[in-house]
């Protein structure tokens, strides 16, 4: 399947990736609202950047094989679609009891602090092209099955 | 401001941020290098301190909600036509600090650009135009000696070339990139360089600092330069590539040497150029053992015997006064190219003074060294090669109707990756990745994406050649190689004309 992959020899930390993301899953879709007025009612971007040194990555969810946070997630709200292979978020099932976020090797989930449930990559379900690949201006992400 | 120097704050540009519009994202503060974006605490939200920019534009290009804008400081001095605000700039600064004033990139002085007063000639009627998209338009050239007759001999499989032709630099445009070197800009521009020519079929120069030995397979698309430190040479490195260069001069600096702080000189770079690192890397003004035509003579043998005669060797020169007299004597030492560059080519630092008042324009140079070698009767010896200033097809096309056999391109490459032309190259905090070692900066440049866009441009380029040729009737580059009558001048006066050996248009 296409996945999302960083490249940390070309990312170059300017964490425009979080905000096409956000921006993506927003209700205005336009990023100074999503900014400005959505992310205080919790929107986040599913992606985070990383640094240390000169070094830099942007980290998403995997959507790994044998995902660790369908294991731990006591709802049923993680699970592996298994024809598309996403690992897949049904918001209404989710309690809040942040099992995931402990279980993801990868950090790669969060918390929207105001409805009290996570916040995953979902692809960008109804995109032709990632948010964050799209927009990367360094071609530091790319989507691509390998 | 305070804390600072009254001097430093007659900036050059001020930031103009719409705070309608600015998230506070910190995008434009992690983008300038110059720290003139920054997060203010007390005020919690992003703001700038205008004297720190440079004008590169950076954070202007990526602020994700495009409200920046980065504007010339409209503080005016009395209007003065000695006393313009350059001059001034520059007299505070040496007040301040005692020093010479040192610049990036090539001159930006008001000087004349022959090119803008040349106009190229189109079929009307007679001799029709021809469409190159339907008809083959010839591009490719050959760079090196050519013999001054050739001899051809009947075989049962047809005619055969007798004579032994010497070794060529076979180019699929009449274009090369121009030498930057390894430590000047980064390991991952000279890999797109390198990755780009070889698509291209073109070729690329090294600049004196060395070949970076992940770089040795690109060989064939490549010039190794030999230059007065001679950095990074070695046996290897002259047989690894297509030719060899000797720099004698640099256009942005004619007679005098180079100097690569310790700070752009990292690993990578120390190993390539073999020097320690953090160490200045400091090229003389002249080569050490050519003070005659005699002495170039034998480094140019020396260079072929090294590599048996196996590519061409190439001498470049600033384009001073007497380039059709030294010229010709670097024609007969043996060069089999010969590369003339002009005051408006680039370069990572140049006193300014130098940069902006030495040499003579490119075009005027190429005219008149053209003219000596044909005179001479020595023209088909060695080839001509123009750098310094050509910013777009046109002026290549027109260089190679006054007598050039092809370009170099530098500048307009570095603009094609992202350059500002900001003019600060010599800090070594380049914002676009280009002018920098540092690992922080130099990933902005993606040698994929670079590589993409060098090939684009001259591909570009290369389509309009064609489209320009076809207008003229010709179908190939050969056809207009010297071919001064493809040009008219205007707002010329007669030296100039006679100088450039073209008519004044109406004539
Ligand atoms: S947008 Fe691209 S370069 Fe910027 S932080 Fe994200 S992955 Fe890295
Ligand atoms: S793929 Fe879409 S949802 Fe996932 S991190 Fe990128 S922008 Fe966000
Ligand atoms: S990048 Fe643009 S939007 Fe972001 S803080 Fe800077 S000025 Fe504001
Ligand atoms: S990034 Fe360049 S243009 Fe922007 S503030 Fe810094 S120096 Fe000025
Ligand atoms: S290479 Fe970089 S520092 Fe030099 S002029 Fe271009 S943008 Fe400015």
């Amino acid at each position: 399947m296409r996945r999302v992959y960083p490249n940390k020899d070309f990312c170059i930390g300017c964490h425009i990736c979080e905000l096409a993301c956000l921006t993506a899953h927003s209700e205005s879709k336009d990023l100074i609202i999503a900014v400005r007025e959505e992310q205080a009612s919790g929107l986040r971007p599913c992606k985070a950047v990383y640094e240390k040194g000169p070094v830099c990555v942007s980290l998403s969810c995997r959507h790994c094989e044998n995902p660790t946070c369908v294991t731990a997630c006591i709802s049923g709200a993680l699970y592996k679609d298994e024809e598309t292979g996403k690992t897949k978020y049904d918001e209404s099932k989710c309690v809040g009891c942040w099992s995931c976020l402990m279980a993801c090797p990868f950090g790669a989930i969060r918390r929207n602090p105001s409805k009290g449930k996570i916040i995953k990559c979902d692809l960008c379900e109804g995109r032709d092209m990632p948010a964050c690949v799209q927009a990367c201006p360094n071609a530091a992400l790319s989507y691509e099955d390998r | 401001m305070l804390f600072k120097p009254i001097s430093q704050n007659f900036n050059d540009f001020v930031i103009d941020r719409d705070k309608e519009r600015c998230i506070n994202c910190e995008v434009c503060v992690r983008q300038c290098s110059y720290e003139a974006h920054f997060w203010d605490d007390a005020r919690q939200c992003v703001m700038h301190d205008n004297t720190k920019c440079v004008g590169c534009h950076r954070c202007e290009a990526l602020c994700p909600t495009g409200c920046l804008t980065i504007k010339k400081n409209p503080a005016d001095f009395r209007d003065n036509a000695l006393w313009t605000p350059t001059y001034m700039k520059h007299i505070y600064k040496q007040g301040d600090t005692g020093g010479i004033l040192l610049s990036g990139m090539g001159s930006p002085s008001a000087k004349p650009i022959y090119w803008d007063n040349l106009q190229l000639d189109a079929s009307q009627v007679t001799n029709p135009s021809i469409d190159p998209l339907r008809e083959p338009m010839e591009l490719r050239t050959y760079l090196g000696s050519k013999p001054d007759k050739v001899e051809v001999e009947e075989t049962p499989e047809g005619p055969r070339l007798k004579t032994k032709i010497g070794p060529q630099i076979k180019l699929e445009y009449p274009m090369m990139f121009s030498a930057m070197s390894f430590g000047s800009i980064n390991f991952n521009l000279h890999k797109a360089m390198a990755m780009a020519a070889t698509e291209l079929g073109i070729v690329y120069n090294t600049g004196e600092g060395g070949l970076h030995p992940t770089l040795y397979k690109y060989g064939a698309n490549t010039i190794v330069q030999v230059a007065s430190g001679r950095f990074g040479v070695h046996k290897d490195y002259l047989n690894a590539g297509a030719a060899i260069e000797i720099k004698v001069g640099q256009g942005a600096k004619p007679g005098i040497g180079g100097h690569l702080p310790g700070e752009k000189i990292d690993e990578e770079v120390s190993k390539t150029r073999m020097v320690p690192v953090g160490s200045d890397a400091i090229s003389p003004a002249p080569h050490h053992d050519i003070y005659s035509i005699e002495d170039l003579l034998q480094l140019i043998y020396a260079l072929k015997e090294a590599t048996e005669y196996r590519v061409p060797v190439s001498v470049k020169i600033a384009a001073v006064h007497n380039a059709p007299a030294i010229a010709s004597g670097i024609v007969r030492a043996g060069a089999d190219i010969v590369v003339l560059d002009g005051f408006r080519g680039g370069t990572g630092a140049a006193p300014t003074m130098i940069r902006d008042n030495v040499g003579i324009p490119v075009e005027l140079a190429l005219a008149q060294v053209d003219n000596r070698l044909r005179d001479e009767g020595i023209r088909n010896w060695a080839s001509l090669v123009v750098a310094g200033g050509t910013r777009c097809s046109a002026d290549v096309i027109k260089a190679i109707a006054l007598g050039a056999d092809a370009v170099y391109i530098a500048t307009s490459a570095l603009v094609a990756v992202g350059c500002t032309l900001c003019g600060r190259c010599y800090t070594g905090k380049c914002p676009w990745g280009i002018a920098t070692n540092e690992a922080r900066l130099k990933k902005r440049q993606n040698p994929e994406i670079a590589a993409k866009r060098l090939t684009n441009l001259v591909k570009a380029w290369g389509h309009e050649i064609q489209e320009m040729l076809g207008g003229m009737g010709l179908n190939s580059i050969e056809s207009l190689r010297g071919n001064r009558d493809k040009l008219r001048g205007i707002g010329l006066n007669e030296v100039e004309l006679d100088i450039l050996g073209v008519k004044h248009a109406g004539r």
